[in-house]
């Protein structure tokens, strides 16, 4: 059995016993890359030397004695600093941006002694749900080499499913991590706003974004997002919630677990395929005990217009201090104006150009309460649906994605049709509330992902739901990518 | 009825700090015609008298005290600064001569 499919637990015991080191999982992770990497293409940069180094010194330093995540490789979405190793966004703008910090995520990885193993690919800004918009190189689904791995935290999820890495971290701010968790048939969590620090994490959308774990098994989820979690001074937003042991949730069981399906989510637009399998996984849960309820989210179809005005116009704001100034990669003109609109035109790619330009517009004089005002109006109505279904619910159940992963190529040149796609991953944002993404088996050969949504800070129950639903089907056991390993 | 024109586009391209081409002024005119329609289903919602939601959850201020710290040597905090001369970023004149 690949070494990664072990998971965590085992992994860290084999550790403890001596029968594996910690530099034979950082060799596993290169020898993984070097095998498949060039047709995947999950990393944009590697972190070879560095991490070999931690390898040693964990091998070497026995008495430095147990922590989360043990000498365990992991993988960084490319919008995460990292000090001395180059952090790009998947942008121009910052292909030689060497950060001067760690974030507090990259900062706690190393306390608890996971190995960085390089950088991964995305969608420009976190812009996008195919990693399409990525400025070096298109992500390949490991399932299907000619489908996308979902976006934007596609090289995090494609990283994983490929075995290249035992876990990764990702960002989500409208559906960028379970997405693409959903198409590449891995295990990812979207933490409640402000669980985790975003401190060092390059904003996108400040309101919505929150980073959160990818792994193979709801259990490796659950370690390494006790690992990120907490407090963080340098985020004011980060709340002051204690961070339970997620690990202990993990009993598999259920009874009496009040499940909520909402209608919208299994209504139109929907693939018939994706909805059958997920009916099968809410029978499942029925099986194992849970207490299923039909409900409504009647606001669900604004999500995704109130979205795209909120993150629009938080990115126009953000993106604002890329200018060619202090950082960046700086076009050349007499007049200082010009420069900016230079190095900005040059640096940035189209849909984030897209996106700053519905944002400046939507903040601008005259259009303010017509369209900002309004969506977060909107904003506010749909947080409402989840507080009034969670009230009498434990968590909601439904698809984490209308379709499975979708051609290369297909939806790049109509942002609508690819906006479209996250209409089941969007609320949850606007909401705040926290949601996973697991997979639930396939459809026409391609994975399909359930998502489980609960109250804030209620990752627990989630973990325990997941748990408890990932043990009774077993397809965490799917083997690593077969398409990749036969060519 | 288009909802926004290419004068608007301009307009707002240069409030973005970004410049375009012709084609691309039309192209972008297109697109974010079409993604302001989209966002225009919002007005079937009545909205009249809801909070707008700017934050899910209640923020307060958070102080510090107000101790001095280390600040970034100067060598640091120019590392990426594309231009600079003697210790210092280098934009273009921003003054008339």
């Amino acid at each position: 059995m690949p070494l990664f499919e072990e998971g965590l637990v085992r992994l860290k015991e084999k550790i403890h016993k001596k029968e594996i080191k910690a530099s034979d999982l950082v060799d596993e992770a290169f020898r993984r890359i070097n095998e498949v990497d060039d047709q995947v293409k999950a990393f944009l940069t590697l972190n070879e030397d560095e991490a070999r180094k931690d390898a040693r010194s964990i091998d070497e330093n026995e008495a430095a004695g147990d922590t989360l995540i043990y000498g365990m490789p992991i993988g960084i979405k490319d919008n995460i600093v990292t000090k001395g190793l180059r952090t790009t966004c998947a942008s121009h703008i910052l292909e030689n941006y060497d950060p001067l910090y760690d974030a507090t995520v990259i900062k706690k990885i190393k306390e608890q002694k996971g190995i960085m193993i390089g950088k991964l690919n995305m969608d420009e800004f976190a812009m996008g749900s195919s990693t399409e918009n990525s400025g070096f190189a298109i992500t390949k689904n490991p399932w299907d080499l000619n489908r996308v791995p979902g976006g934007s935290s596609g090289g995090a999820a494609a990283a994983v499913a490929a075995g290249e890495v035992l876990f990764s971290l990702g960002s989500d701010t409208g559906g960028s991590i379970r997405q693409p968790s959903a198409f590449c048939g891995v295990v990812g969590m979207k933490p409640t706003y402000g669980r985790v620090s975003r401190y060092g994490l390059v904003a996108f959308a400040s309101s919505l974004d929150q980073v959160g774990p990818i792994t193979r098994t709801v259990e490796d989820n659950a370690y390494l997002l006790e690992t990120i979690s907490g407090l963080d001074r340098h985020d004011s937003t980060s709340a002051d919630v204690g961070v339970p042991r997620y690990s202990d949730a993990l009993t598999g069981e259920i009874k009496g677990l009040r499940v909520a399906v909402p209608r919208e989510y299994l209504g139109e637009g929907v693939d018939e395929a994706v909805k059958d399998k997920i009916k099968e996984a809410i029978r499942q849960l029925e099986t194992l005990g849970a207490e299923i309820d039909e409900v409504s989210l009647p606001h669900s179809k604004y999500a995704v217009p109130a979205y795209y005005i909120i993150a629009s116009s938080e990115a126009s704001a953000n993106l604002a201090r890329f200018d060619g100034v202090r950082y960046g990669v700086r076009a050349e003109s007499d007049d200082l104006i010009e420069m900016y609109k230079k190095s900005r035109s040059e640096g940035f790619g189209n849909e984030v150009k897209r996106r700053i330009m519905l944002g400046t517009f939507a903040l601008s004089s005259g259009y303010y309460d017509a369209y900002y005002k309004k969506a977060q109006q909107v904003r506010t109505l749909i947080k409402r649906d989840f507080e009034q279904v969670l009230e009498n619910h434990d968590v909601i159940v439904g698809p984490t994605t209308p379709t499975t992963a979708f051609k290369i190529g297909e939806k790049v040149d109509d942002p609508l049709t690819m906006y479209a796609n996250d209409l089941l991953t969007i609320p949850v944002n606007l909401a705040g509330v926290p949601a996973i993404s697991l997979p639930c088996g396939l459809a026409d050969g391609m994975p399909v992902g359930l998502q489980i949504i609960g109250k804030p800070f209620g990752e627990e129950t989630l973990y325990r739901a997941a748990y408890a639903y990932e043990q009774a089907s077993h397809f965490h056991l799917t083997p690593l990518m077969k398409e990749v390993d036969e060519k | 009825m288009s909802r926004i024109n290419e004068e608007q586009v301009k307009y707002v391209a240069h409030l973005a700090r970004l410049s375009f081409t012709d084609e691309e002024i039309k192209t972008f005119t297109t697109q974010l015609d079409d993604i302001i329609g989209f966002a225009e289903q919002l007005n079937e919602l009545d909205t009249e008298g809801v909070e707008p939601t700017t934050h899910v959850l209640d923020m307060y201020n958070v102080m510090r005290d107000d101790v001095v710290e280390p600040s970034l040597p100067r060598e640091e905090a120019l590392k990426n600064a594309p231009v600079q001369e003697d210790g210092q970023v280098k934009v273009p004149q921003i003054m008339e001569a």
